[in-house]
């Protein structure tokens, strides 16, 4: 056999054969009908070397641009240190399924009952699953899982301030799940709390999805809703970024029933969109509604302190149609990804990489105030994303940026331009973005 | 083999109702416990809620399986067994000392659509075969 | 593997760090921002050296079992070998830095990995177009389904409510269905373990949206009938959906376009050698006929007449099923396996997945209950040890593979037999690989007549032994909080 992955001789194949009694290949097919054995030649290229395959790929990434990121909008450049690529590689977490077989998967069950540990202490809620696939799925599920809780509620709130792409997919799981929306609408770039209050007043509501950091960049202030919502016997939801929880005020403390989001913030590659990972954490009177895998502690036969998928009756392996959710794989190795990412940085670490961003977002934003070419829209506090309108035309900002490998001023819907800056920002590189927009 | 009791009223579902007072108290059959294993979980209705005949108003969880618990009969729950909140286990202990929920019933001629012990004794025997 | 019980929380030492930050030079500090926005107390993360973290990993690690470390014929998972250039080039710098939204001239490369591989998957399956941005396998499922519903609803038809799901169907294709607002409707067996025409018959009507396959089944089984079965749910307007997860035999041989499928998902993670990651991330690519291809969820990559690739959105489509387009990086790993493979080697994927299944199979049938003696494609299942006198049961065998350094089948599964055992042992497995795993297999079935009671405390060699599930789930334990206080 030509290919390493193939581990048969012939001589292997022939006597496997004949243990079966069979003659060719060809005959552990007999049970399929003739006209849907494929005997045609696959439009595929011809074998490659792993050689080859690496230079096609080398030419393949040469044909994209490394930039210099500052954007947000829902993925992050924050830095990933070295430690992490070098564990999460270790084959025994790389290699292996779903942790069923716990006492040949202790590893797995143990990261995960520590990053769910460290979502909970960030979101500051009880309960977190082993993770969901992105932020915007996740805050769907929260939409269900909301749905579900309150059996005679019909409609969800969804404030018009969260990420667009989340949005789009809550959107998306509504319409085909059966769940009425409202979009509440924006008022001076922050959910209109008005409004909610007076829908939630109708008393059909399940439930709110709100964001604490939007899609401006601006910190909510959310202080009240819960109540409110608790009141009518409806929930609320928090889309969060889990490394800005390190120093904003958190789900727990606003009495939130639910926090979603993504973990991408905490140290994942962008890599042009996923692997991410999403969390879901609730409070523990809603945990049998908790979609996806949770791992628990408890002991073994000798007494020994081990760990185990639990509360498994709600999945859709056990319940079927009747299960929360359908989901199974999730994206347990970023789970492990961040949650190294946390041990690294550690108590002082996350709030010391926020204090990082806020600074330059800060000086980025005042710097391109100070040029007149850009106003504020909203006087509202930001920690590592804003808006600005801009008198320069949009296109010609971001071509005269890309000229100098600098991804930056996305336009939004409304015709304003964003910027984001992490801890990898350096001044030099603000300064340099600052001089090509003077020089316009 | 799983015990029956006389005087209650069996559903093919294995749910037992004991009436008393006009007041339906209803739980899972010894039969029920006993396929279901350790119970670890009872999923119940809020009081005030409608249950209907032949409707879902919750489930028992074990480790490894889950089973909708189906309404005997039609009313108004008006009280559950908050004890199952910490000790499911109790269904399994005594499964007819152990009621789910009362329901205030708003048509006593259901009962005639249920079984009497000899009868689900003998649909259970069947059941297995 | 040996035992190491200690959280990464229990290392923690106040004042201790893992990573070093540049220094702050900024005027600007989070403490301006008002306090009603700020978090009252810290979060409780650990504070530990970065070696402290390195061997904390390092010695969890060791508490694992994956395909590098032995076999692992679970089955429906298809846990073939995932080769290790797959992973250096998913971190391929020029790739990992890729902001997603950054404007298409920026990311050619990246653009057209999307591409290629989607015009390899559709030569591989028969399809037209293929969407990566479902994340999983039954993210995919239910991608597929809102693209049926999707179907329908532009053609004005919106009574077709319900989808039919073979009772050997996985737990995810119902749970999908009831997720994108879809009534079940289950069609039984055969005794030969097929979906039964028969009963399929008066299922059908105008409320049918489709039928969601999976072929060859949860039983290893090439469904023959397919043929008969796509021309009944066309006939009553419902298209077919062919559930993927079992696409491993099929890879090299059939082609589930040409078997009138209409809307399908793959498992790049079980079928194209993308690791497992002891639970994703995985990839669940869909993958649909020509005349559905508009209603695939956005965003889509299009190549233009300039030569370009271009990130589209269209109306007609589903909606949005991510934030973005799925899990990139996994692409990458698929791409590389599919070129590694070329069109020469794809051909023996399957039969040789088939052939170590069917030897498996035909070596243990002795001693392991076959309820359904035909052959299998690249899985099959067994229903126990054929002597039921012993009372050892299918988990005491599957516990005590673990104490001789195989992974354990698939257990419980597919609901049709009680002690089902599962075995899938995968193509890139060798003969003495299996021939050992048959060995034990034939030393665990005498083991239950000799000494039963080895088999029902086992596993014995494992880092934990059997565990209190009852207590996990009764009183659950769930972070380190609640465990200090427990």
């Amino acid at each position: 056999m030509g290919i390493s992955y193939f581990p048969h001789t012939e001589e292997d194949i022939q006597s496997m054969l004949q243990r079966i009694g069979m003659k060719s290949l060809d005959d552990l097919y007999s049970d399929v009908p003739k006209d849907f054995v494929y005997n045609e030649e696959y439009s595929l290229p011809s074998e490659m070397s792993e050689i080859e395959v690496r230079r096609k790929f080398e030419e393949l990434q040469n044909k994209n641009s490394r930039l210099t990121v500052f954007c947000g909008c829902g993925a992050y450049d924050h830095y990933s240190p070295a430690v992490i690529p070098a564990l999460i590689s270790r084959s025994e977490y790389l290699t292996a399924y779903t942790p069923y077989q716990a006492e040949i998967s202790q590893g797995t069950l143990r990261y995960i009952f520590e990053f769910q540990s460290m979502i909970c202490e960030l979101t500051g809620l009880e309960c977190t699953n082993a993770s969901m696939y992105d932020g915007a799925t996740s805050a769907a599920e929260s939409m269900m899982m909301m749905m579900a809780a309150t059996k005679k509620k019909t409609r969800v709130l969804v404030s018009d301030t969260l990420l667009d792409q989340v949005k789009k997919v809550i959107g998306t799981y509504a319409k085909w799940h059966g769940v009425e929306l409202f979009h509440i609408p924006a008022k001076d770039g922050v959910t209109d709390l008005d409004i909610l209050s007076a829908e939630v007043a109708k008393g059909d509501v399940a439930g709110a999805i709100l964001p604490s950091i939007n899609k401006y960049g601006i910190v909510e202030n959310l202080s009240g809703v819960a109540d409110q919502l608790h009141a009518q016997k409806g929930l609320l939801s928090i889309y969060c970024d889990p490394s800005a929880l390190a120093v904003v005020k958190t789900p727990g403390e606003y009495n939130a029933d639910i926090a979603c989001g993504d973990g991408q913030t905490l140290g994942i590659p962008m890599c042009y969109g996923g692997p991410y990972v999403g969390f879901l954490s609730c409070k523990k009177d809603l945990v049998r509604k908790l979609p996806g895998r949770i791992v628990g502690a408890t002991t073994d036969v000798d007494g020994k302190r081990a760990f185990v998928l639990t509360l498994q009756a709600r999945e859709q392996h056990i319940r079927r149609e009747k299960a929360n959710s359908n989901i199974c794989s999730n994206q347990s190795l970023m789970a492990l990804y961040v949650t190294i990412y946390m041990s690294l940085m550690g108590k002082q670490g996350m709030k010391d990489v926020n204090e990082l961003s806020y600074g330059g977002a800060h000086y980025l934003y005042k710097e391109l105030l100070a040029t007149g070419k850009f106003k504020a829209v909203f006087d509202k506090p930001f920690l590592k994303e804003f808006v600005l309108s801009t008198t320069l035309p949009v296109a010609d900002l971001q071509k005269q940026l890309l000229d100098k490998g600098i991804f930056g001023a996305l336009q939004t819907e409304e015709g304003y331009v964003s910027f984001c800056v992490t801890e990898q920002r350096t001044k030099e590189e603000i300064d340099s973005l600052i001089e090509i927009v003077k020089s316009m | 083999m799983a015990k029956t009791i006389d005087g209650l009223y069996y559903s093919e579902s294995h749910e037992w109702v004991k009436v008393v007072d006009g007041v339906g108290y209803v739980g899972i059959t010894d039969h029920a416990q006993q396929a279901m294993g350790n119970i670890v979980y009872v999923d119940m209705p809020d009081v005030d809620d409608d249950v209907e005949q032949g409707e879902e108003f919750g489930a028992v969880e074990s480790v490894k399986a889950a089973s909708d618990l189906i309404s005997p009969i039609t009313g108004t729950v008006v009280e559950i067994n908050e004890d199952l909140g910490d000790a499911p286990e109790l269904i399994n202990k005594d499964a007819y000392d152990t009621w789910i929920i009362k329901v205030n019933m708003s048509d006593d001629s259901e009962l005639g659509k249920l079984m009497n012990a000899a009868d689900y004794a003998k649909f259970c025997e069947n059941e297995e075969h | 593997m040996k035992y190491y019980d200690k959280l990464i929380f229990e290392l923690s030492k106040k004042g201790r760090r893992g990573f070093t930050l540049p220094k702050n030079h900024w005027a600007d500090k989070t403490s301006e921002m008002p306090k009603e926005l700020l978090r009252g107390e810290d979060a409780e993360l650990p504070e530990v050296s970065e070696l402290d973290v390195v061997r904390h990993y390092t010695n969890l690690s060791n508490m694992n079992f994956g395909v590098d470390t032995g076999f692992y014929p679970l089955g429906s998972c298809t846990m073939k070998y995932n080769p290790k250039i797959n992973e250096e080039i998913a971190a391929l710098p020029g790739f990992n830095h890729l902001h997603p939204l950054q404007p298409d001239e920026t990311v050619q490369g990246a653009l057209e990995v999307y591409y290629n591989l989607n015009q390899s998957l559709a030569a591989i399956t028969g399809m037209s177009e293929f969407t990566f941005n479902p994340f999983a396998g039954a993210h995919g499922e239910l991608t597929g389904l809102m693209t049926m519903r999707r179907y329908h609803e532009m053609r004005g038809d919106d009574k077709r409510v319900k989808v039919i799901v073979p009772d050997s169907a996985h737990g995810t294709n119902p749970a999908s269905a009831a997720v994108c607002g879809l009534e079940v409707v289950e069609v039984k067996s055969t005794p030969q373990g097929t979906i039964d025409i028969e009963s399929l018959r008066p299922l059908l009507d105008d409320t049918i949206a489709g039928i969601m396959m999976t072929n060859p089944n949860t039983l290893g089984l090439f469904e023959t009938e397919i043929k008969e079965i796509a021309e009944l749910v066309h006939g009553c307007g419902g298209l077919l959906y062919y559930d993927g997860a079992n696409f491993n035999p099929l890879l090299g041989k059939v082609r589930p376009g040409d078997m009138g499928f209409d809307i399908m998902h793959l498992n790049l993670h079980k079928t194209f050698s993308t690791p497992h990651g002891g639970g994703g991330p995985g990839s669940g690519p869909v993958g649909v006929a020509k005349h559905l291809a508009d209603y695939l969820p956005n965003p889509k990559v299009r190549k233009g007449n300039d030569g370009l690739f271009h990130v589209i959105h269209n109306e007609e489509a589903t909606g949005c099923v991510s934030a973005f387009m799925g899990n990139f990086g996994v692409l990458l790993k698929a791409y590389t396996y599919i070129l590694m493979l070329g069109k020469e080697n794809v051909r023996l994927v399957g039969p040789l997945a088939t052939l170590n299944a069917n030897y498996i199979k035909e070596c243990l049938k002795d001693s392991y209950k076959l309820p359904i003696p035909t052959v299998c494609k690249h899985e099959f299942v067994f229903d126990g040890l054929l002597d039921k006198f012993t009372g050892v049961t299918t988990l005491d065998v599957a516990k005590r593979l673990l104490d001789y350094g195989f992974h354990a089948p698939t257990i419980y599964f597919p609901l049709l037999f009680h002690q089902a055992i599962m075995i899938e042992p995968t193509e890139t497995e060798s003969k003495e690989t299996i021939d050992s795993f048959i060995d034990i297999m034939h030393k665990i079935a005498e083991e239950a007549i000799s000494e039963p009671d080895t088999l029902r405390n086992a596993p014995h060699n494992t880092p934990v032994r059997r565990l209190d599930e009852t207590t996990a789930a009764k009183h659950p334990l769930l972070n380190y909080r609640e465990l200090l206080q427990s």
